[in-house]
């Protein structure tokens, strides 16, 4: 294992963490897009090019952006 | 069930599904390590075999293309899904909405977000053009370059208003775009069966290896997949833009008017 792939598996680690750990859900949704980069780098560096380029667009933009418009949906009120 | 017994369970199983993962663990290959008898076989026959320089692309739609039509449909249903639970119905518009504040305009977008919005634009689309007509060449595909078309959407919306997205495309237009690329893959895999051999097997000539002419119905494939997801994913946000943005516009245009109105 090369440095690069052990930082990058750490960084992960430390991701997914800080996602479970993000009790709010709205600041969930933004620490999950920076998640799903790190996701996509970590295939880039696996060597999975292809993966990771839907991972950028799944992961970091299109899943954040349903939850972000599903939580203007449903607690728009709440302030 | 007692919060004390519920925990004297949790731990139970949670110290056996412990076990089984590290039992699970311990016996797996080394990092790096694995080097499975079909893809060191793939990596050596596709290329001579299919003209296709992207063996992962090779795989996905010709070796196990089936299965890629099951994923394919797997998404239409899901999209299918989503527009049909959130379709606009008819009571919606009226009625009570606390997602809506009233006397507070809407901030207008800023004049940086506008400049990066619409100047990522077009470079967004070309590239997903790009990765669509090179998925058999270099990583990408078909999906990736739907997604990324869909990306390049979502970026004229952030640049601009909602309403500038309606005079780019209407919602039938989606979903016939959606339809003609799920049917098309299915098309182009029934053009094998037309020539006597099996479903989706290659009847198209190889072409020039390296050429974004060539691999046979790869790019074909590519081609219809990347409309039906870029299609696909441009109505599933329309659809959640509709339910959060214009629901709400219409009960303010009506709450002025009945405030006007007395």
């Amino acid at each position: 294992m090369t440095p690069l792939q052990v930082t990058i598996l750490v960084l992960v680690g430390v991701g997914g963490t800080c996602v479970v750990f993000t009790r709010d859900p709205l600041r969930q949704a933004m620490v999950a897009s920076l998640f799903g980069i790190l996701l996509a780098i970590m295939f880039f560096v696996l060597q999975a090019p292809d993966v990771a380029l839907s991972e950028i667009v799944v992961g970091a933009v299109a899943l954040p952006l349903m939850i972000l418009l599903s939580l203007a949906k449903i607690r728009g009120g709440e302030r | 069930m007692t919060s004390r017994v519920r925990k004297v369970v949790f731990l139970v199983a949670g110290g056996m599904l412990a076990l089984l993962l590290v039992w699970g663990l311990a016996g797996l290959p080394h990092f790096g390590a694995a080097h499975a008898v079909d893809g060191t076989m793939l990596n050596q026959v596709s290329v001579r075999e299919r003209h296709i320089t992207d063996v992962v692309t090779a795989v996905n739609f010709d070796y196990r293309g089936f299965d890629t039509v099951g994923e394919e449909f797997i998404f239409f249903a899901a999209v299918l899904g989503v527009a049909l639970l959130l379709r606009p119905q008819s009571g919606e518009g009226s009625g009570h909405h606390n997602d809506f504040a009233t006397g507070r305009a809407v901030p207008p977008t800023s004049d940086a977000l506008r400049v990066l919005g619409l100047g990522l634009t077009p470079p967004t689309v070309l590239f997903a053009f790009y990765i669509v007509a090179h998925g058999h060449l270099t990583p990408g595909g078909g999906f990736q370059g739907g997604v990324i078309l869909a990306t390049g959407v979502l970026l004229i919306y952030l640049a601009g208003e909602l309403d500038d997205l309606h005079g780019l495309y209407t919602e039938r237009a989606l979903e016939r775009s959606e339809a003609i690329g799920a049917g098309g893959f299915v098309a182009v895999g029934l053009l094998g069966v037309a020539a006597g051999s099996a479903f989706l097997e290659n009847v198209l000539p190889l072409g020039q290896l390296g050429s974004v002419f060539s691999a046979g119905m790869v790019p074909l494939i590519n081609l219809c997949v990347g409309l039906e997801i870029a299609a696909g994913l441009v109505l599933l946000m329309t659809t959640f833009l509709h339910q959060t943005i214009v629901l709400r516009r219409l009960v303010r245009t009506r709450r002025t008017t009945t405030d006007a109105s007395p």
